[in-house]
């Protein structure tokens, strides 16, 4: 166990991973630079520039390489520079690496990890902000995980490493270096498809991850002060959800607010509104809050603050949710 | 096709061409490189002091900047890229603009009307098919103004690239790729973006011509393509330039270039100084002297200087604001989200 932010943390996860000879990292500077946030600094290095790959400036075809890669046996560790910058590279996801398992009917895969960098609050450039995680989870083929703490970064990452299916890995950005914390040396894995209850609480319950779970904290922290109980859930793994957790949660509290950055609309939380609707609504107590990011492009520096969704925010959604 | 970069000033200040260049058009064009480079540095000195977001400066590539715009006319397209506020300015695109969305303002997006320039791509190698979208529009309304797309040696890696070249080709859009080679893709040097001996004979394969010129020669660059708006107004299709140049700080204010590049390399390129030598030249036709030197930094400036502080008096942005450039009209639910982050903002 050592102290760690999130970026020392994916450090640490991808030097291990590179034990493995069959991990390759490919990506743009990231070999003798050690990437645009430093998450694979002095690992070209350590591992040579055959595997820490230091590409032209190409999304597709770093994605459609790494596929091939992937095919043929290897297990490539994709870095986007930004979630923004990811979009050049869809096709490829969407058409082939989400795909090629049931096009060959099992016959070929391609397990391999996109790292995506997401999210806004370091009043970065247009399309360095992006939080559109529901253009994956929509994906049939592709499993969706979100870090939010340097633990369970440097667990998912292992554990999307060895998941034998491609995983959509997605780094706050604003937590790189803000979230510091205890993490384990060697090998550990954070399993997919777990949600975990990060605090227990009995009147609601705030459902999150990524980047907003620490507004989430702070909301929860204000709500206690008001004598409110709230119960939060880091989500963890967007695709296969752990409908059981939520919904063990909200049966218990009745109330729910789901948090997340991205837009409204079509994002993630309506899904996990429909399961709670689905399997918990009769334990429901009042209507299932959402607070998220508004249906507009992510504002440059100067609005932001506008776009995020704050603790204030959240407050008032659960104050909402037990007034009903 | 000739690899050799063509070059009409050494950077001594020699003049190579075959005709002397007109005196008054090297002292207008000296005049923008030295405000070029006026508003690079502040603009970096701006962003240190905090009050610009990151900030990707130009210095070493004036010359490219410059000699590329000079020949449009104001009806002429450009789209160019985020380091290429000189070539936007002397395209019309207020400096004002620049700054703005630098400092995290959209509304700098938004330059003044009859203004023929995109907002500068952020991503990279995804705009230059749209110069060729809007030449071909040019070419089907029956105008004579053509499109400008400037980019980076990086940008020539992407899929776009060959999209862009292979349209353009095909239908013969009046297209001027200019391609600023300034060595480096943030850490990854031109010579490992590609396996080609120069990007210019790309074009080739596309079925155009492409020509090498020494991008820190500012005439060269405005020869290069005057040729090519000549050939593409005339209706013989596109062309694609490479000039050669060098980034001389970091990829941006945020990038440490020691990690991955010796300065000697970047003094080798500073001794190829795309403004001295114009100096140089205008000096030895006594047409430049301190006097004049300092008047037009002194002008240039004031224009700066008034440019900033114009942008910092219009930067604050309520949150109501946000919501007014999704649609036209704003739709029902978006007029509700407003209501609610005009709430919350209280």
């Amino acid at each position: 166990m050592s102290v760690m932010t999130m970026a020392q943390a994916l450090n640490s996860a991808l030097d291990v991973a590179l034990s493995d000879p069959r991990v390759v990292v490919i990506g743009e500077d990231i070999g003798t630079t050690g990437g645009v946030f430093r998450i694979t600094d002095g690992l070209a290095e350590k591992h040579g520039a055959e595997r820490v790959i230091d590409t032209p400036v190409a999304e597709s075809g770093i994605v459609g390489a790494a596929f091939g890669m992937a095919v043929a046996g290897m297990r490539p560790i994709v870095e986007m520079q930004f979630m923004g910058f990811s979009y050049p590279a869809y096709d490829q996801v969407i058409s082939h690496v989400a795909r090629i398992r049931n096009r060959s009917r099992n016959r070929f895969t391609a397990p391999m990890v996109i790292r995506l960098p997401y999210g806004a609050g370091i009043g970065a450039a247009e399309h360095h902000s992006e939080s559109t995680e529901a253009i994956y989870t929509h994906i049939p083929g592709l499993k969706v995980v979100v870090a939010s703490t340097p633990e369970n970064a440097k667990g998912l990452l292992l554990a999307a490493l060895d998941d034998p299916d491609p995983v959509i890995y997605m780094e706050p950005i604003r937590l790189y270096r803000a979230a510091r914390g205890e993490v384990p040396g060697g090998r550990y894995m954070t399993p997919i498809g777990s949600a975990v209850v990060e605090q227990g609480g009995t009147d609601v319950s705030l459902v999150s991850y990524g980047a907003m779970m620490r507004e989430t904290r702070e909301a929860a922290g204000r709500l206690a002060d008001e004598g409110v109980s709230a119960e939060i859930i880091d989500v963890r793994t967007l695709v296969p959800l752990d409908a059981d957790t939520i919904v063990a949660s909200v049966a218990k509290t009745g109330r729910a607010v789901i948090i997340h950055e991205a837009p409204l609309t079509g994002g993630y939380g309506a899904e996990i509104v429909a399961i709670v609707q689905e399997r918990a609504l009769y334990s429901l107590r009042a209507p299932v809050q959402r607070v998220t990011g508004w249906d507009v492009v992510v504002p440059l520096r100067l609005a932001e603050r506008h776009y995020m969704p704050s603790a204030t925010r959240i407050v008032s959604a659960a104050r909402r949710t037990l007034e009903g | 096709m000739n690899l050799e970069p063509h070059q009409v000033l050494t950077p001594e200040g020699v003049h190579t061409g075959p005709a002397a260049p007109d005196v008054g058009t090297v002292r207008a064009r000296y005049e923008a490189l030295v405000e070029a480079r006026l508003y690079d540095r502040k603009a970096s000195a701006l962003q240190r002091q905090g009050r610009l977001a990151t900030y990707a400066p130009y210095e070493g590539q004036e010359a490219a900047q410059v000699g590329a715009v000079a020949p449009l006319a104001s009806r002429d397209w450009l789209v160019a890229s985020y380091r290429d506020a000189a070539a936007m300015r002397f395209h019309g695109y207020p400096w004002k603009n620049l700054l703005l969305t630098r400092m995290g303002d959209e509304r700098g997006g938004h330059p003044p009307e009859g203004v023929k320039a995109l907002p500068p791509s952020v991503t990279v190698g995804g705009h230059m098919i749209h110069a060729v979208g809007i030449a071909w529009a040019d070419k089907l309304l029956g105008t004579d103004a053509v499109a400008l797309t400037m980019f980076g040696d990086g940008a020539t890696s992407v899929g776009d690239f060959h999209e862009a070249m292979n349209f353009a080709g095909v239908y013969r859009t009046p297209t001027v790729f200019l391609c600023q080679n300034n060595g480096w893709a943030i850490s990854m040097p031109r010579s490992r973006q590609t396996a080609s001996e120069t990007i210019a004979q790309k074009a080739v394969a596309y079925g155009f011509p492409g020509k090498v010129v020494d991008g820190n020669d500012v005439l060269a660059v405005e020869e290069a393509v005057t040729e090519a708006v000549t050939r593409a107004r005339a209706g013989e299709g596109p062309m694609l330039i490479e000039a050669l140049t060098y980034r001389i700080h970091g990829h941006t204010t945020a990038d440490d270039h020691g990690r991955y590049r010796v300065e000697e390399e970047v003094e080798i390129w500073r001794a190829r100084d795309p403004l001295e030598r114009v100096r140089l030249w205008l000096d030895g036709q006594d047409a430049w002297d301190d006097g004049w030197q300092a008047e037009l930094e002194d002008r240039a400036s004031r224009r700066i200087e008034a440019a900033v502080a114009e942008a910092e008096s219009l930067v604050s942005f309520t949150a109501g604001e946000i919501f007014d450039a999704t649609y036209r009209e704003p739709t029902a639910p978006l007029r509700l989200q407003r209501s609610r982050a005009e709430r919350a903002s209280e």
